[in-house]
């Protein structure tokens, strides 16, 4: 198998269909063309190889194989930038404003600060850009051609916002808590990345100031020296490059809030709800929907029959836990429980796995996983144009032979 | 091509965040237009997004795309040169309505 291959396999499992189709198609989608011919493995710094998609912004997704372990490796996680300029900070420059008007006391702090100052806390969760699987909606919509590659698995350390915000002296009636980056875009007119999340959100004691990931110091492109993670969350709001956090009386406008990262109200079944910002039609994106990888095998894969084969992924969900793993290897007509792995917590990627042994011929593997409160994940696209919340069953051809 | 304001352009907005090597990997559809894309697109983006969304926009779509630039990105395109970029994105990039 080539490079080209390789990646395609990694990145939608669509190139393998340029062959013979071992079975009726599955019908699974694809990325667009372009972008599967624009993919290459390409080298970032501090980084092993990732799937580009975009050069600049840096927008590189994580191969499906480091799924295979329950932390995604910080020099295989994914990268994700909307605004070109992207300043390397030195850790001993860096300084966190802490203000807005609903904060009494505004703080600066140092890197020192934060470490010294506050209690060291730790959270393993999924971060995941909202966006992730893009590229395999049907219809195709614009932005950046994600397959299944924009997320990753991390233990983050750092300080609780919430244990911040006291000692900023945040006030009962704000109503949200927003974030500012480092990063830049080339024109001074273009809308400076600032995203806001509700007071209770950055109240919960889950929500950190991260500036660690996987036991070291985070990755300059993964947002050193310091980073906001909103566990449950779609990755939007765990600004990368924090410099600037204000408790505000008032939403937060501008694009980013206001346009961005908005799904039609009513049309997922999401529990958070973010009330400030919603209008008559949208709402901004909130957890993150439950759903499941097939880390174990990819599509057209050969396998052999009448030996014990075991199907692995992983599952997760915004939050509630993952409750069940089902395995399908009839295209959906029947499922069979699959066995959970280690838990690492609510927030993590949960390991599933199952074990049968194939008879002669072709099968057609899902995996549906349903969460904590119940839901479960679609056969059908909820089409959205933005592309968020992708969470639909996959069909993996496998041939037994 | 106004090549001076090209150049103009790209001294005042692409030197400080200059694209990779890798960029110069991309290859566009029909170079004639490529005068056209450095001097409006490639100051903020590689030009790997074009291809990355094709081919499924209409020229609705990438109309909409280029309006997106200028109106919320503060893309400093002409009416003229914004007019060319979406025929030019429509035949290249896009599929018929």
């Amino acid at each position: 198998m080539d490079r080209r291959s390789f990646v395609r396999g990694m990145a939608g499992g669509a190139a393998l269909a340029a062959g013979p189709l071992l079975l009726p198609r599955a019908a699974f989608a694809a990325l667009p063309a372009g972008a599967l011919a624009g993919e290459e493995l390409g080298v970032l710094p501090g980084k092993r190889p990732l799937i580009k998609r975009s050069f600049r912004p840096p927008n590189y997704e994580t191969p499906i194989g480091e799924y295979a372990s329950l932390l995604t490796p910080n020099d295989r996680f994914f990268v994700r930038w909307h605004l070109a300029s992207i300043p390397e900070i030195d850790p001993r420059d860096w300084r966190l404003s802490v203000a807005g008007d609903a904060a009494a006391t505004p703080l600066e702090l140092s890197l020192e600060d934060l470490k010294h100052g506050f209690e060291r806390v730790e959270v393993v969760a999924v971060c995941q850009c909202a966006g992730n699987r893009r590229g395999l909606s049907d219809p195709h919509v614009a932005g950046v051609q994600w397959g299944s590659g924009a997320m990753g698995n991390a233990r983050w350390a750092g300080v609780r916002l919430k244990d911040v915000l006291a000692k900023a002296g945040i006030a009962a009636d704000a109503v949200e808590v927003a974030f500012d980056g480092a990063d830049q875009g080339a024109l001074e007119k273009t809308p400076d990345f600032i995203k806001s999340i509700p007071a209770w959100k950055a109240l919960d004691e889950n929500t950190l100031i991260a500036y660690e990931m996987n036991g070291e110091p985070l990755p300059h492109l993964n947002g050193a020296p310091a980073r906001i993670v909103v566990p449950g969350w779609t990755a939007t709001y765990w600004m990368k490059k924090v410099v600037s956090i204000r408790a505000l009386r008032k939403p937060l406008e501008g694009f980013w809030m206001q346009k961005a990262y908005r799904i039609p109200k009513g049309k997922f079944p999401v529990v958070d709800r973010f009330t400030t910002q919603e209008n008559a039609d949208t709402t901004p994106i909130t957890e993150m929907v439950v759903n499941s990888l097939i880390t174990s095998h990819l599509e057209g894969q050969h396998i052999r029959a009448g030996t014990p084969t075991t199907v692995a992924g992983i599952a997760w969900d915004g939050g509630f836990g993952i409750r069940s793993v089902d395995v399908s290897l009839d295209g959906g007509r029947s499922w069979q429980a699959a066995e959970l792995g280690s838990d690492a917590g609510r927030f993590s990627f949960r390991p599933w796995s199952y074990s049968f042994t194939p008879a002669r011929g072709g099968h057609v593997l899902s995996a549906r996983a349903s969460n904590g409160v119940g839901a479960t994940q679609v056969d059908k696209l909820i089409f959205n144009g933005p592309g968020y919340h992708n969470n639909v069953i996959q069909r993996l051809a496998l041939e037994a032979e | 091509m106004d090549t001076i304001r090209t150049w103009v352009l790209l001294a005042a907005l692409a030197v400080p965040f200059a694209g990779s090597a890798d960029e110069r990997s991309i290859r566009m559809k029909d170079g004639a237009e490529r005068g056209l894309l450095v001097a409006n697109c490639s100051g903020c983006h590689s030009l790997d997004y074009i291809q990355m969304n094709s081919p499924f926009l209409k020229r609705a779509g990438w109309e909409a795309e280029v309006k997106k630039m200028t109106a919320v990105m503060g893309a400093p395109i002409s009416d003229a040169d914004a007019a060319a970029l979406v025929a030019y994105l429509a035949r290249e990039y896009g599929v018929p309505d």
